[in-house]
C-alpha cells in the first residue's frame, strides 16, 4: 500500500525576505554553450565520486576516444581482438566543457558520449546517442590544491543511459587512470540541506511544487509518504528561518525541517521525523538519496554542482 | 676422434660424476684423462653391450649424415640397427648437443619415409642443451617444405617442448618473419601460434602482423591460440589492438602433446638436473572473480596490467611510438626475483597500483622506489575499497568472508613493507568507534599493529578510546587480543624507529621527542588498561600473561631499540604478578625485572662515561620505583621480610601488629621461594624427592645446602627467569643472607 498525503502548507508564516543564495554565483555560466548546458539539465543523473585521476592529459582527448571505443568494442565481443582506431559500432566522444568549472583551479568538465553507428539507413543520419556521462568539479579548490602534479581532480561522475555501458566505460578510466569510482548516496540529511536551499531559491517562472518523499521504516510493505507544498509557501518558510541571506546553518536547516514536520503532524498526526527523507524535488532540481539527480535550472546549475562536488569529495577523503 | 668423445660425454653424466653442462665441457677440454680411464674400466662392459646389439650412436650418426638415396626401412638392417641405436640412446641418456643438427636435417629433408622421420623426431630428447644452430639449419629445410605436412608438425611440437633447451635464441628471433608466415597454414596455425607466443618481443608487434592476425581471426573464428597471441601483443602494443579474454578459459594453448616431455624429464632426473621445462602462460586476465559482482565493487583486487597509458607516453616522446622499441618490461611477464632484479630499471607500475597487493615483486620493487604517486595512488584506491566494503559500516551487508580476506592481504602486504598504509589508518580510525569487536576480529587488531606512528593526540582519540570501550566491555580472550596487538604495535614502531635512527642521525632531535612522548602514553594506556583488566578477571593468569609479555617488550626499549624510555609496570600489575598463584606468572615477572635491571645498568653507565651528551636521562624516579619494586621482591622470595620492609605506597607493607593478628607462626620466616604460593608445589616435590621417607613435609628442612639444591632443583624446572633474577639481583648479598636465614632458623 503506497499512501500518498498531499497537503499544501498555509500562508500564515509569510514574510518577505531577499534570499541570495550562497552557492548561486550567476554570471558563470553566461560564456558556456547554452547548447551543452541545455544537454545537462532535465536528466535524472545517477552520482558517482572518482578519486583523482592519474596521469589525465586533456591533449590526448581523440586518442583515449580511439582507445575507449577499441575496450568497449572488445568487452562486447569477448575473446575476439579489436583493433584501436578503425570504425567501430560505438563511437566514442570526450569534450572538454572548458567554462564548466567553479573557480581557476577546477579542472574543466568532461563529457563522455557514446553513440551508435547507424547502419542500414544512409550515411548522412546521425549517429544515436546511447549514454552519457560527465565528470566535473565545482570549487573543488581544496581538495585539487593538494594533489600532486600527475594527478587530475574531477571528483563528481554524472551519468545518465544503460548501466552496461556505465560499467564499461567506468572499468576502462579505472584500469587507465587508476582511479576508483563509488555510487554516491545522499543521506537524509543532505535532503533536507537541498530542500532547503533550493525552497528559498528565487525564480522567475512559476515553480513547480516542493515535494519530500517519507519512506516509513520497519513495514512489511513499503509506505512512502508524500508531502507537497506550494513554492511560494516554502520560500517564505524558509525565509522567516534564514537569519544571514548568504548564510545557512544546521539549525536553520533543522528549524524548516521542523516546522514542515509540525504542520504535517496537526494534520495527519504523522511524525515524519520518525521516518526517511528519501527524495526532495523542487523547481531547482530533485534528488534522490540511491544517488540520483535532476537539475532542471540552468541559473542554480553550478550551486547544485558545488553542492555535490563537497559531498564527492568527503566520500573520497 | 672428436666424435667418439662426444658421444662418451652423455654417459658420463649418465655416471653422475658431472652435474651439470658445463662440467662436461670443462672435461672435454681438460682431456680429462683421469676420469675416462677410471671410468672406462666401468663402463667397458655397458659399452660392448650397446655395440654389439645395436651398434653405437656415433656410427649411426655418421651413416644418416652421409647416407645418400632414398632407403626403405624394412629392407635394410642397417639403417633399422642404427635407428635403433639412436632411439635406445635418446632415451637412456639423452642426445648430445652434436646430433641435433645431423637428425633434424636428416629427418627434415625428405630422404626417409615418414615413418622414419617420425622416429627419428621422437627420438630428439636433449642430454643438456639443444644447439640454437641445428634448429636454425632445421627452420630453412622447413621451409623449402621437402617434408610432410606431418612431419612438420611433429617438427614444431618438438620445438615447442623443448624451447627452453636451445642454448642461445637470438638467430632465432630473427626469422620471427619466417614462423609468422607459417600462420597462414591452418594446420600448422595453433603451433605456431605458440611458438610465436614464446618469441615474441615488443619490436615483433607491428601493425601488419596485427592486421594478419585480425585478419585470420575474421577467418577462423574465435581461437584460443589466437586469443593469446593478441593478448600478447596487446600487452606490447596496447595502443594498436585491444582484446578482453573471459576468464574462464584455463589455457590457451593445448600440451604439445608428444613424446618428449615424459622422456626428457626421465633423462634429466637420471642427469640430475631439474627440468625447466613447461613455461606458464600470462595473460592478464588471471584473477578468477569469484561471483559475478558491480563493476564498481572494488573488493576484487585487480590483476597485474601494464599501464597502458604510459607506454603511450613513452612512445610520445620518441615520437614514432608505432614502431619504438623502448624496452619497458611488462609486469605481466614479471614472475620470479630474479627477473624483477634484472629489469628493475626498466619497471613499470601496474596500470592499477591496488595489484601490487597481491604481488610480492611488486611489493619489493614499491620498497625500492620512493615515488609518492605509488602511494597516493594505492592510497585513494584503498581508502575507497575499505569504506565500500566494511561489514559493519555499510548497511545492506556485503561479504564478510571476502572482505576478511582483503584485510588479510593488506596486513601481509605491510608485513613485508614492514610499514602500515595510511589508508588503513584512516579507516580504522573512522570505523573502530562504530566496530562491535566481532566482525572480522583477528584481522582488524592485526591491522592495528601496524597503525603508523602518528600525533598523539590522534591516536588516543580515534584508537585507544574505543580501543579502550570494547576492551573493558568484552571477554577475557578479546582483552588478551587487544593486549597482544598492542605488543605488536609497540614493536611495530620500535623497529621503524631503530631504521629511522640509522638513516637519518641528524635530525633526531626532532622526531626522538616527539617518539618518546607516543611510545610512552602507548605504555601507559597498556598499564592502565592492564591494572583494570586484572580487577575484572580476578588477576586470570591468562590474562598476566600477555600483560607481562606486553612488558617484556617495554623493560628492554633502552637496550635493544636504543630508545631512551624505560617505564615501570604500575603496581596494579607488578604486586598481582609477584603474588601470582602461577610459577608462569612469576617467572616472567623475575625475566621482566632483570631486564629492567640490565636497562637501568647500561643506562646509568652511558651516563656516567659522559662520552655522549645525553639528551635524555632516565628520571630519578624511574630508579626510586625501580628500587621499591626490587625492595619488594626481594622481601618476598629471598629474605622474608616483605611485609615489613616494602616501601612502595601500594606496596606489601603491614603493621606488627596486623601481621601478628594473622596467628601465622614465625612471620619473619614464612614468606620465601620456598613457601610463595607459586613455587609451594616445587618445594614439596623437593622435598619429596630429597628425604622420600619423610611425609611430614618439613619446609624448615629447606635451608643450608639444601636451600642451594632447591635453588637448582627450581632452576631446573625451567624458572629460568627466577634464575637470572636472582643471580643478577641477589647473588652479591645471597651469601650473606642466607648465613643470616640459616642463622634465624638455627
Amino acid at each position: 500500500v503506497v499512501a500518498s498525503l498531499r497537503q499544501h502548507t498555509n500562508n500564515q508564516e509569510r514574510q518577505n525576505f531577499n534570499l541570495s543564495f550562497h552557492a548561486h554565483r550567476a554570471g558563470i555560466l553566461d560564456t558556456v554553450d547554452a547548447q551543452k548546458i541545455a544537454f545537462l539539465l532535465r536528466k535524472a543523473w545517477t552520482l558517482y565520486s572518482v578519486t583523482p585521476l592519474f596521469r589525465f592529459h586533456r591533449a590526448r582527448l581523440t586518442e583515449y576516444a580511439r582507445l575507449l571505443s577499441a575496450f568497449i568494442a572488445a568487452e562486447k565481443r569477448k575473446g575476439l581482438a579489436v583493433e584501436v582506431g578503425v570504425e567501430l559500432d560505438i563511437k566514442v566522444a570526450l569534450t572538454s566543457l572548458a567554462d564548466l568549472r567553479g573557480s581557476e583551479l577546477d579542472q574543466a568538465a568532461l563529457l563522455v558520449q557514446l553513440s551508435s553507428r547507424s547502419q542500414a539507413s544512409s550515411r548522412n543520419s546521425e549517429d544515436k546517442l546511447v549514454w552519457s556521462g560527465w565528470f566535473c568539479s565545482m570549487f573543488g579548490d581544496d581538495f585539487s590544491e593538494n594533489v600532486l602534479e600527475d594527478f587530475t581532480c574531477l571528483p563528481l561522475f554524472l551519468s545518465h543511459g544503460a548501466e552496461s555501458y556505465t560499467t564499461l566505460v567506468g572499468s576502462w578510466f579505472q584500469k587507465t587512470f587508476d582511479c576508483c569510482f563509488r555510487r554516491l548516496a545522499i543521506s537524509p540529511l543532505n535532503l533536507s540541506w537541498m530542500v532547503a536551499m533550493w525552497a528559498g531559491c528565487k525564480l522567475d517562472r512559476a515553480a513547480s511544487a516542493v515535494e519530500l518523499v517519507f519512506s516509513v521504516p520497519c513495514l512489511s510493505q513499503p509506505l512512502d509518504i508524500s508531502y507537497a507544498i506550494h513554492p511560494e509557501d516554502a520560500k517564505a518558510l524558509w525565509d522567516t528561518v534564514q537569519k544571514t541571506p548568504g548564510e545557512i546553518t544546521q539549525e536553520e536547516v533543522d528549524v524548516f525541517m521542523d516546522c514542515l514536520y509540525a504542520h504535517f503532524h496537526r494534520h495527519f498526526k504523522i511524525h515524519l521525523s520518525a521516518t526517511k527523507l528519501v527524495k526532495v524535488s523542487t523547481a531547482v532540481a530533485s534528488a534522490h538519496c540511491d544517488g540520483i539527480v535532476k537539475i532542471l535550472h540552468s541559473q542554480y546549475l553550478p550551486g547544485v554542482l558545488m553542492l555535490l562536488t563537497e559531498l564527492a569529495i568527503s566520500q573520497i577523503q | 676422434m672428436q666424435r667418439r668423445q662426444s658421444s662418451k660425454a652423455p654417459r658420463l653424466s649418465l655416471q653422475g660424476h658431472h652435474k651439470s653442462q658445463t662440467d662436461l665441457s670443462a672435461w672435454r677440454k681438460g682431456g680429462g684423462i683421469d676420469s675416462e680411464k677410471s671410468l672406462q674400466n666401468q663402463q667397458s662392459v655397458n659399452d660392448e653391450k650397446y655395440d654389439s646389439q645395436e651398434g653405437s650412436l656415433e656410427q649411426a650418426l655418421s651413416y644418416l649424415e652421409k647416407v645418400q638415396d632414398c632407403v626403405a626401412l624394412k629392407k635394410n638392417s642397417v639403417l633399422q640397427k642404427h635407428l635403433n641405436a639412436v632411439e635406445s640412446t635418446a632415451l637412456e641418456q639423452g642426445l648430445p648437443p652434436e646430433g641435433f643438427e645431423i637428425l633434424l636435417k636428416v629427418a627434415l629433408s625428405g630422404k626417409f619415409a615418414d615413418t622414419v622421420n617420425t622416429r627419428l623426431l621422437k627420438s630428439l630428447i636433449p642430454a643438456s642443451v639443444v644447439p640454437e644452430n641445428s634448429v636454425v639449419t632445421a627452420v630453412s629445410w622447413l621451409c623449402v617444405s621437402k617434408c610432410s605436412g606431418n612431419i612438420q608438425l611433429l617438427f614444431l611440437k618438438w620445438l615447442i617442448t623443448v624451447f627452453d633447451f636451445i642454448d642461445h635464441k637470438e638467430q632465432l628471433h630473427a626469422l620471427y618473419g619466417f614462423f609468422f608466415s607459417f600462420l597462414q597454414d591452418e594446420k600448422m596455425c595453433p603451433y605456431v601460434c605458440h611458438l610465436l607466443y614464446l618469441l615474441t618481443r615488443k619490436e615483433n608487434v607491428k601493425p601488419f602482423r596485427i592486421r594478419t592476425l585480425l585478419d585470420l581471426q575474421a577467418k577462423m573464428g574465435m581461437q584460443s591460440h589466437l586469443q593469446a597471441l593478441l593478448s600478447l601483443y596487446k600487452l606490447f602494443c596496447p595502443e594498436q589492438v585491444t582484446i578482453t579474454l573471459s576468464g574462464k578459459m584455463k589455457s590457451y594453448f593445448k600440451n604439445p602433446e608428444g613424446p618428449w616431455k615424459a622422456a626428457i624429464t626421465a633423462v634429466r632426473q637420471r642427469n640430475q638436473g631439474t627440468s625447466p621445462l613447461s613455461q606458464a602462460v600470462f595473460l592478464g586476465t588471471s584473477q578468477p572473480q569469484s561471483r559475478k559482482r558491480k563493476w564498481n565493487a572494488q573488493l576484487v583486487i585487480p590483476a597485474t596490467s601494464t599501464n597502458t597509458n604510459n607506454l603511450e607516453e613513452e612512445g610520445e616522446k620518441n615520437s614514432v611510438y608505432l614502431y619504438s622499441t623502448s624496452r619497458s618490461f611488462p609486469v605481466e611477464q614479471l614472475q620470479t626475483f630474479p627477473q624483477l632484479l634484472q629489469n628493475i630499471h626498466h619497471l613499470e607500475f601496474p596500470s592499477q597500483m591496488g595489484s601490487v597487493l597481491t604481488n610480492p615483486l611488486l611489493l619489493h620493487y614499491m620498497n625500492c622506489v620512493k615515488d609518492e604517486s605509488i602511494y597516493l595512488r594505492l592510497y585513494y584506491w584503498m581508502g575507497q575499497m575499505l569504506q565500500e566494503e566494511c561489514t559493519w559500516c555499510v548497511v545492506d551487508k556485503p561479504h564478510e568472508e571476502e572482505f576478511r580476506s582483503f584485510l588479510e592481504t593488506i596486513y601481509k602486504a605491510e608485513c613485508l613493507l614492514q610499514e602500515g598504509f595510511s589508508a588503513c589508518e584512516e579507516f580504522l580510525y573512522k570505523t573502530l568507534p562504530l566496530w562491535d569487536g566481532v566482525c572480522c576480529r583477528s584481522e582488524i587488531l592485526k591491522l592495528v599493529s601496524w597503525i603508523p606512528l602518528s600525533s598523539s593526540s590522534d591516536i588516543k582519540s580515534y584508537l585507544y578510546d574505543p580501543l579502550a570501550q570494547l576492551f573493558f566491555t568484552s571477554s577475557i580472550y578479546f582483552k588478551c587480543s587487544i593486549l597482544e596487538s598492542l605488543k605488536e604495535l609497540l614493536q611495530n614502531w620500535l623497529n621503524c624507529n631503530v631504521i629511522q635512527m640509522d638513516l637519518e642521525f641528524s635530525s633526531l632531535n626532532t622526531t626522538l621527542s616527539g617518539l618518546v612522548n607516543v611510545v610512552a602514553e602507548l605504555v601507559h594506556f597498556v598499564g592502565w588498561i592492564s591494572t583494570v583488566a586484572l580487577r575484572l578477571e580476578n588477576n586470570s593468569t591468562f590474562l598476566m600473561y600477555f600483560i607481562l609479555d606486553f612488558y617484556e617488550t617495554v623493560c628492554d626499549m633502552y637496550v635493544k631499540y636504543n630508545l631512551p624510555l624505560l617505564i615501570m609496570p604500575p603496581a596494579g600489575v607488578f604486586y598481582p604478578a609477584l603474588l601470582s598463584m602461577d610459577s608462569v606468572n612469576l617467572n616472567q615477572l623475575c625475566y621482566i625485572m632483570y631486564r629492567y635491571r640490565t636497562n637501568l645498568v647500561a643506562a646509568k653507565e652511558n651516563e656516567l662515561n659522559k662520552k655522549k651528551i645525553l639528551q635524555f636521562k632516565f628520571s630519578n624516579q624511574t630508579y626510586q620505583e625501580y628500587n621499591k619494586y626490587i625492595i619488594a621482591m626481594v622481601g618476598c622470595l629471598w629474605t622474608s621480610s616483605a611485609f615489613q620492609k616494602d616501601i612502595h605506597s601500594q606496596g606489601l607493607r603491614m603493621d606488627d601488629k596486623l601481621l601478628s593478628k594473622t596467628a601465622v607462626k614465625e612471620i619473619k620466616n614464612s614468606f620465601n621461594i620456598v613457601y610463595h604460593p607459586a613455587l609451594m608445589g616445587y618445594s614439596v616435590q623437593f622435598l619429596q624427592q630429597v628425604s622420600p621417607d619423610d611425609t611430614t613435609l618439613n619446609f624448615k628442612l629447606i635451608k643450608g645446602k639444601k636451600w642451594d639444591w632447591y635453588l637448582e632443583y627450581l632452576y631446573s624446572q625451567g624458572l629460568k627467569g627466577l634464575k637470572v633474577f636472582i643471580e643478577s639481583s641477589i647473588s652479591r648479598v645471597s651469601q650473606a643472607s642466607r648465613s643470616k636465614a640459616g642463622n634465624v632458623e638455627a
